[in-house]
């Protein structure tokens, strides 16, 4: 779970300097600054509208997608701006990937949902993707529950079953970022305790960036926590320590239930 | 005891309504089994394989069939494509500015326009600004312009059927928006977009105002060669054989076979859409 | 990435077209309006007669013309107005749902039969009928010509009450059966007056229609170019006019001309009407 490591020694994936977004003349999110280090699973948690989605959703720059969505600030990943001029956001995107709150499965046979990125991506020989979608599966945890239904269709699995499979189409494409949006909200808890305990094997190879309004999930599950109020990121720092003896009184008011 | 005497007056108000609404349905009924009772016994394979004799008044309606079938060849050729792309910019590019209302305005324009007055259009635009005279050019080229709503809103409903959840879910995974569009959007909206079009093609099939001053001629020799040729058409062919032709008792069994084929056509591609349309809604549920 | 950029800009002007289309049809007929207005006046279009191929003078009355297509439009409206409602209601409010579901695509079938076909129908079938039920030299009157368009207009008219009449808030009818009116009185009181402004468009836009119906009036009204506020007389319409006439005449001549004006108003016309009509319907669905 959560080690005590000295914050000194981690190496930071992201980097996000002094971030505004806008959606045309509303400002959603207000100078956000982060580090967010390689290799371990942070969590961002907040009342609803806090602007936590909206934040992730621009690591990965989905928010372009969205008429009249403006940014200001940086966000380096490795080093490099990602809103620079010249950054191709289609490999962007392969190297951040991204897992929807609602689980939305193309309406494909399940090899077809995995193997979508890798053929976007250029990869063509069946042989290869095969081998791709197996390895995407069995890393979701999914691969021994569907490898004998590969052809069928991705709609007529469980809810559970569908996230991840959203999870391994998300992996297929070799990210070294995942970024998650409330992944178990909508699942009941035998498939939200799975996806926990995925996340947990993942972190082992990925940076994992998970919104969640479910407190226990985010104290279980991550390393480090963001809390997010009214688009401000009021406090930043290693799981453990900000649930039990947080530095802001606006976050301990959120943890202890007083409000949100 | 109001309370009962009410409710009498309520139920005859009903059977009223409901006498004035299947009303409506007999007389479309009616009209339907008119011309299949009278249309049938003139319907024969040399009715449809022949060629018109005597001005019209004897022989058979093939150069007709062919001709409607050239139109809405061509019709098609150009409207659908043309009809598609404009709803995939306008479903899936267009931001929501002035340009892009003045798009729809245009198309709402359009959609009112009395076929007569695209007659008109056809005529001073495509025979004789554009030289192409009276042909099957000319001709489905003003078919196309009058259809061209219907296939644009039909196939922007069936574009934005296909839920935002799949479209983000390629751009996420690295797709560009013409990739996202190509392999997760169209492939579920084709259907869609097919099946509101061939009510639109229908219509355009069974038009006679645009054709009249555009391309149908009534007696030609031989069939087309090109798309430069005037044709023969069922709507017109109806037309004049039910106006013009003096020996009217003789005539009218031809003018009920035309007024079949016509309708058997038309009806049929409407029915063909309806059963398409349920049966795709059927295929994709999301 | 420019291959990308290179498809949005088909699919771009392919939109766009429809604008191109748009302009060219008021271009085109507003050039030959205005060829017309260069060699004869204002005042000749308002000539109670329409004479345009004379020996001695032709007159281009546009007068005649407008009171047939009006004559024609209003009285089919008038006809079409209770059936339509009548079976908007009874589809919306009464009818069972497997009842509905046969109702609509009915209806909705009629308008896949070809004008010219209802037109034959009209003359064939239903001008002997009228002829000799009223007793008449002929049965190509204007009223043969309305009953026709009634019909032709019925189910557009009954597609869209139906809509606005669907779209009226379940919390009224509710709130009114709770105060314990009868479903009938729900209907007449809450239902009917709530949708009556997507009721007042669909009529417009039937209207819209009927002005601009050609075959099927034109077999069946008698196209005599007169001004008549009578039923019973054969009249002219715009439509009529224009399909009679063009195929005779010389390209370019005054005449040409004179048919591009009328339809340069049944444009007009038609455009105000529907514009009016999609007015409406846009403020009914935001409140």
């Amino acid at each position: 779970m959560v080690t005590s490591e000295n914050m000194a020694d981690l190496q930071t994936k992201i980097q996000v300097r002094n971030l505004h977004f806008y959606y045309n003349d509303v400002q959603a999110l207000f100078g956000i600054n982060m580090d967010i280090p390689v290799r371990k699973v942070t969590a961002l948690i907040g009342p609803s509208g806090c602007g936590k989605s909206t934040f992730l959703r621009t690591i990965n720059r989905m928010n372009d997608i969205i008429d009249g969505s403006r940014i200001e600030g940086e966000i380096l990943i490795d080093g490099a701006d990602i809103y620079s001029n010249g950054t191709d956001v289609v490999a962007l995107r392969k190297r951040v990937g991204m897992v929807f709150q609602k689980s939305n499965p193309f309406p494909k046979s399940i090899f077809e949902n995995v193997a979508y990125g890798p053929r976007i991506h250029g990869i063509k020989n069946r042989l290869k993707l095969e081998e791709i979608v197996e390895r995407s599966l069995v890393r979701a945890g999914l691969w021994d529950e569907i490898k004998n239904r590969m052809e069928e269709s991705a709609l007529d699995i469980s809810g559970g079953q569908q996230q991840r499979l959203c999870i391994a189409r998300a992996l297929a494409v070799d990210p070294e970022i995942l970024l998650m949006d409330e992944p178990a909200s909508a699942l009941d808890p035998r498939s939200t305790a799975r996806i926990e305990d995925l996340i947990d094997e993942l972190r082992r190879d990925y940076t994992i960036v998970i919104v969640t309004h479910n407190m226990q999930q985010a104290a279980r599950v991550s390393d480090y926590t963001s809390f997010f109020f009214e688009g401000y990121q009021v406090e930043f720092g290693p799981t453990k320590r900000l649930f039990t003896k947080p530095n802001e009184k606006r976050t301990e008011d959120y943890i202890t239930g007083r409000f949100g | 005891m109001t309370g009962l005497k009410n409710r009498k007056v309520e139920t005859a108000i009903y059977w009223l309504m409901r006498g004035v609404t299947y009303f409506i349905v007999l007389v479309i009924a009616y009209i339907v089994f008119d011309i299949l009772k009278n249309g049938l016994p003139a319907i024969s394979w040399k009715f449809l394989s022949g060629y018109p004799r005597r001005s019209g008044s004897e022989g058979g309606i093939f150069p007709a069939i062919v001709g409607t079938f050239y139109l809405v060849t061509v019709t098609i050729i150009i409207a659908l494509p043309l009809g598609m792309a404009a709803a995939i910019y306008l479903s899936e590019y267009a931001k929501q500015d002035r340009y892009t209302r003045l798009i729809r305005l245009a198309i709402i324009t359009l959609s009112g326009v009395p076929s007569i007055v695209f007659g008109l259009f056809g005529l001073g635009v495509f025979v004789l600004f554009l030289h192409f005279g009276a042909s099957i050019l000319a001709g489905s080229l003003t078919l196309a312009s009058m259809i061209l709503p219907t296939i644009i809103v039909s196939s922007e409903e069936a574009l934005r059927a296909v839920p935002q959840s799949l479209r983000e879910g390629s751009i996420a995974l690295g797709a560009t928006k013409w990739e996202t569009i190509y392999k997760n959007v169209l492939p579920y909206s084709i259907p869609g977009m097919l099946t509101g079009s061939i009510l639109g093609i229908g219509r355009a099939a069974g038009e006679t105002a645009p054709i009249l001053l555009t391309v149908a001629a009534f007696y030609l020799p031989r069939l087309p060669h090109s798309i430069f040729d005037q044709v023969m058409a069922l709507p017109y062919h109806l037309y004049v054989l039910a106006t013009q032709l003096p020996d009217v008792e003789k005539v009218r069994p031809l003018q009920y076979g035309t007024a079949l084929v016509l309708l058997c056509l038309v009806l049929g591609m409407s029915l063909t859409a309806i059963v398409m349309r349920s049966y795709f809604r059927k295929k994709y549920r999301w | 990435m420019w291959k990308d950029r290179l498809i949005k800009a088909i699919f771009f002007w392919a939109a766009s077209t429809s604008i191109l289309v748009v302009a060219c049809i008021f271009f085109f007929m507003g050039k030959e309006t205005v060829q017309f207005f260069q060699e004869k006046g204002f005042s000749d279009l308002w000539e109670i007669r329409w004479v345009p191929v004379s020996f001695q003078k032709q007159l281009f009355g546009i007068l005649p013309l407008v009171t047939g297509s009006l004559l024609v439009t209003i009285l089919a409206t008038l006809i079409a107005l209770p059936f339509s409602i009548c079976g908007a209601v009874y589809i919306s409010e009464v009818a069972g749902k497997t009842e509905r579901e046969i109702l609509k695509p009915f209806i909705e079938l009629l308008t896949g039969i070809p004008s010219v076909v209802i037109g034959f129908f009209g003359l064939v079938v239903l001008a002997p009928l009228v002829k000799n039920t009223f007793n008449l030299p002929t049965g190509q009157i204007a009223l043969t010509g309305a009953l026709l368009l009634a019909l032709m207009a019925v189910p557009t008219i009954v597609s869209i009450s139906e809509d606005a009449l669907r779209s009226v808030p379940r919390s009224y009818k509710e709130v009114s059966l709770a105060i314990g009116a009868s479903k009938l009185q729900t209907i007449l009181r809450v239902t009917i007056p709530a949708a009556l402004p997507g009721i007042i468009a669909a009529v417009m836009l039937g209207m819209g229609r009927v002005i601009g119906e050609t075959m099927a009036v034109m077999m069946v009204t008698g196209n005599s170019a007169i001004i008549t506020a009578s039923p019973f007389e054969s009249v002219r319409t715009m439509t009529a006019t224009i399909a009679a006439e063009m195929g005779e005449v010389p390209f370019g001549s005054l005449h040409y001309r004179a048919l591009f004006v009328v339809g340069f108003v049944l444009l007009v016309a038609t455009f105000i009407l529907n514009m009016v009509a999609q007015r409406v319907l846009k403020k009914y669905r935001m409140a």
